[in-house]
């Protein structure tokens, strides 16, 4: 079992040593990066904010239960919402979402390509192929899952917003008040980190199990689905670390 | 031309290639025919790279490919064009972004340059007026010639075919044949072709080396297959009594 973990990481890492190399044609890789910051960002989207305004509105009513007969002021629900979301909800639920969506996409994607011989004859014009299919993914997903984390922070807490105002837990001046209270600003950079790092681990585990795919239609699915366990976990545990590192 | 030299392959304890040595020509068609299983894929995959071979080494003309790093593989690669069974389209492409695409990568040409080589290239293999076409819009025989298009579009001094006629009606691998053969006398290409198909062997074998059980049991030319006393390639090559028949009756017609 260790050997054969010691032997996927070095192929993960050797992998992503192939992946940053010089590109052959800088115009394509970003025509490409374009097209997936376009199916990352544009495409996950919807499901973001619909997922995010629930997960404000049940923080905001779950919290205004806890709060039920205790000296705790109830503009505390704002306050809670906020730094939850901004903390641990939207980049965490965000990009275990996406891993799904997109980590398994990226892996069907290559892993497709494998099995089609796309990359065996891309290979054999001279492309180097970690660099033309995976670098632009990941770069492309660097650079738009912020912005779809930062949109998720605000839709949630626009959903704890309405959850808590339209069911009379809290009128919408204590809300805000709660917003403003205690803002600690390095929280929002806590989440970027949280953001950056999430989407490299989502596309690039999700790319390497689509690149190196062998067999038929069965292995392609147990390869989309590794893509997204192994994504999960990996996110989940660097969760942990970045946590620990950023509020020591 | 390209040397394979006491070439080895094996996969843990399986050897496929068990000493490989055979010359593949300029300007010839150069044919690697043999039972499945006899090493015939992995014989094209060691001579375009995909594989490393086990023991042994290729030859480029006096390039040696097989001690070469991965950035001189590239650019040997820049010289070669190959043609997969599958045709390995690119699926979200059209064809002309199919054939368009090495030359994007590689290319400073400018957009009209571009589209006049993907033209010339689909005129030359008989596919004009199909530019905007995705390949599920084609036929096999379309996706093998728009394969062809794309493997020439860089003007290539070596072919790669593997098993271009597998799935074609005979009229249309015949049509394929001739298309390879031409391209390959034109331009002066070494053409290497994985093939099963005995028309093949006996319409367009310049060159043609039988590989069985990881060995080369037979090298010669079309010319040379119907007064074979080879056992291996008289199996292979007649093994239906209709073309034995056939070489039967050629044999005895020319008798005096």
């Amino acid at each position: 079992m260790f050997k054969s973990l010691f032997f996927h990481i070095g192929q993960y890492l050797l992998l992503l040593k192939q992946a940053i190399a010089r590109p052959e044609k800088p115009a394509m890789y970003w025509k490409e990066m374009m097209r997936q910051m376009n199916d990352i960002g544009i495409g996950s989207l919807i499901i973001v904010c619909l997922i995010s305004v629930f997960i404000g509105a049940v923080t905001a009513v779950q919290f205004s239960y806890q709060l039920q007969d205790s000296f705790i002021p109830p503009y505390y629900i704002g306050y809670i919402v906020r730094d939850t979301t901004i903390i641990e909800m939207a980049p965490m639920i965000t990009c275990l979402v996406l891993a799904g969506k997109v980590g398994s996409n990226i892996a069907a994607e290559i892993g497709g390509m494998r099995q089609k011989e796309h990359i065996d004859a891309m290979e054999i014009m001279g492309v180097n192929t970690a660099a033309y299919l995976i670098t632009p993914k990941v770069l492309a997903a660097i650079v738009v899952i912020p912005m779809l984390v930062c949109v998720a922070a605000f839709m949630s807490i626009a959903g704890g917003l309405i959850a808590s105002v339209a069911g009379g837990m809290i009128t919408q001046a204590d809300y805000v008040l709660g917003l403003q209270s205690f803002f600690d600003p390095y929280n929002v950079f806590m989440m970027f980190v949280k953001a950056v790092v999430f989407a490299f681990i989502l596309t690039s585990v999700a790319a390497y199990q689509g690149y190196y795919v062998k067999g038929g239609s069965i292995e392609l699915g147990a390869a989309s689905t590794q893509a997204v366990v192994y994504s999960n976990i990996m996110i989940l545990l660097s969760d942990y670390m970045i946590a620990m590192l950023l509020t020591q | 031309m390209i040397i394979a030299e006491n070439v080895f392959k094996s996969f843990g304890e399986t050897k496929v290639l068990k000493g490989i040595t055979t010359s593949f020509y300029a300007g010839k068609n150069n044919l690697i025919i043999g039972k499945s299983g006899a090493g015939k894929t992995v014989l094209l995959k060691l001579l375009v790279g995909l594989l490393e071979p086990t023991e042994g080494r290729i030859m480029y003309g006096d390039r040696d490919f097989t001690a070469m790093d991965k950035k001189s593989k590239r650019e040997i690669r820049m010289e070669v064009g190959m043609l997969f069974q599958g045709s390995a389209l690119f699926d979200s492409m059209t064809v002309e972004e199919n054939i368009r695409f090495p030359l994007d990568m590689f290319t400073s040409k400018t957009k009209k340059e571009k589209l006049d080589r993907v033209n010339y290239c689909l005129d030359r293999v008989e596919m004009v007026g199909v530019n905007d076409r995705y390949p599920s819009e084609t036929s096999g025989g379309m996706q093998k010639r728009v394969g062809i298009a794309r493997a020439i579009v860089l003007e290539p001094k070596y072919l790669f075919c593997d098993e271009p006629n597998s799935g074609l009606d005979p009229k249309t691998a015949l049509l394929i044949d001739e298309l390879i053969q031409s391209i390959t006398y034109e331009n002066d290409i070494t053409t290497v072709i994985n093939t099963h198909d005995m028309n093949s062997v006996m319409g367009i074998g310049d060159n043609i080396a039988l590989l069985n059980e990881g060995q080369i049991a037979w090298q010669g030319n079309k010319n040379e297959v119907m007064d074979t006393d080879n056992t291996f390639l008289e199996n292979f090559i007649f093994a239906s009594p209709f073309l034995q028949r056939l070489r039967n009756d050629a044999l005895a017609n020319r008798r005096p």
